[in-house]
């Protein structure tokens, strides 16, 4: 397959087609935030940190790198004040939920989030969807899923099948970016399968 | 408004109100996967909430720019980029109403509960008691040939002495922004009739 050629920061980069634009600057040294994004799972373009500037025509516009494809002379600019500005509102929105996230403390140093711009919201869930993705994907177990959806949307464990699967597994519980998963398991464990209890 | 609907205004609706409400609907049609939109729109809601309930804080406006643009510029899908459009247009032709609300504690529409009081203009009220005897509260103080008046601890705003004060009088009005005016003296409160002077 032919290579496709185009520039990331002024920096000629190449690709294959397929690739989007975020595994394009990766392969190439160049850093692009990202929350939701992982290699094992499907692009999911749900936190938009990774979002970059595109430049066509004189004219710009901004797309989720994660998710956006690669194309021959693209021009992509992964910082500017547009996008800094986007980045540091998402941040602010996601500590709101998990001001103790250690990924989302580095990034809001580098973007000047204040973590206390918004009140603490009582679910530390980011919804990444990477627990869910990963056990749908990977595990291909279905163990947890999202419920209800807009602002009321929450993760939640399937208890049938966590209690057969996830004592054994707990595969997904390193992917989780806050310590939602966590508390989320304790709590499904002791009100849905209490016989693990004493386990574990 | 960006959501298909229609509704009849005019100077009676209290547009951040109006924005508020719109939000609120857009939160339930929402999927929630992803942050400007979901995220965005929940913080949305809760300043435009404080804002109608006078709990607006210096900065507010501002923020709800902040929160708009990150929607528009980085939502997922058309809805998500459209949320802020109710708050938006609003704020474009009534940025004043908002400053209303948020510094001087003043629904200008009249309208936003928590920031109107009642209160019976002394000047014309005719003691026909009829606001007395609806108040479901018993709030209104009064009697035959008294001018009456709202105990304002004991009022629940709920609108139904200025519905029932008869067109003639019009003497229970709606403010906001400024202090209710301290009660009448007891001396002054008795309306003395013409007709029963000759
Ligand atoms: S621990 Fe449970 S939810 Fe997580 S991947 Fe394994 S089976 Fe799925
Ligand atoms: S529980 Fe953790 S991994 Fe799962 S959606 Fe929430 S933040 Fe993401
Ligand atoms: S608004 Fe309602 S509660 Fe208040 S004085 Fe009038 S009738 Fe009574
Ligand atoms: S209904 Fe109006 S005019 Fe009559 S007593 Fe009440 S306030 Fe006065
Ligand atoms: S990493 Fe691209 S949207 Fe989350």
């Amino acid at each position: 397959m032919s290579d496709i050629t185009f520039t990331i920061d002024g920096r000629e980069v190449s690709a294959t087609p397929g690739m989007t634009v975020l595994e394009a600057a990766r392969a190439a040294g160049i850093t692009i935030p990202t929350l939701c994004h992982h290699e094992k799972l499907e692009p999911y373009g749900g936190c938009r940190l990774c979002i970059v500037e595109l430049e066509a025509r004189g004219s710009t516009r901004l797309v989720v790198s994660c998710v956006y494809p690669v194309e021959k002379n693209l021009v992509v600019k992964t910082r500017s004040e547009k996008v800094d500005r986007i980045r540091k509102m998402i941040l602010q929105l996601l500590l709101a939920h998990a001001p103790d996230a250690f990924d989302l403390q580095d990034l809001a140093r580098q973007y000047g989030a204040d973590r206390d711009r918004f009140e603490k919201e009582p679910s530390f869930c980011v919804h990444c969807g990477l627990c869910v993705r990963y056990c749908n994907e990977v595990k291909k177990k279905n163990a947890i899923g999202f419920v209800d959806r807009g602002i009321r949307k929450e993760i939640s464990f399937i208890p049938q099948i966590a209690a057969k699967e996830c004592w054994s597994c707990k595969e997904c519980f390193p992917l989780c970016p806050t310590e939602a998963l966590q508390a989320a398991y304790v709590l499904a464990k002791a009100l849905a399968f209490p016989g693990d209890g004493a386990k574990g | 408004m960006g959501s298909g609907g229609m509704i009849v205004m005019d100077e009676d609706t209290c547009m951040p109100d109006v924005a508020r409400y719109f939000l609120d609907f857009l939160t339930d049609e929402s999927c929630g996967k992803c942050v400007p939109c979901r995220e965005g729109m929940r913080q949305m809601l809760k300043l435009l909430t404080n804002i109608t309930q006078g709990k607006g804080k210096e900065g507010d406006i501002e923020l709800l720019e902040e929160l708009a643009e990150t929607a528009q510029e980085a939502a997922l899908c058309a809805l998500g980029k459209s949320s802020p459009n109710p708050f938006l247009s609003t704020l474009k032709y009534f940025r004043d109403e908002y400053e209303a609300h948020v510094k001087e504690k003043r629904c200008p529409a009249l309208s936003c509960k928590e920031l109107i009081a009642y209160y019976i203009d002394p000047a014309k009220c005719n003691a026909c008691t009829t606001c007395g005897k609806k108040c479901p509260t018993g709030a209104i103080i009064g009697g035959k040939n008294l001018i009456h008046m709202i105990d304002q601890e004991k009022c629940t705003k709920c609108g139904t002495c200025f519905e029932v004060c008869p067109p003639k009088f019009r003497a229970v009005t709606k403010i906001s922004g400024v202090p209710v005016p301290p009660p009448l003296p007891e001396e002054a409160r008795t309306i003395v009739r013409e007709s029963k002077q000759k």
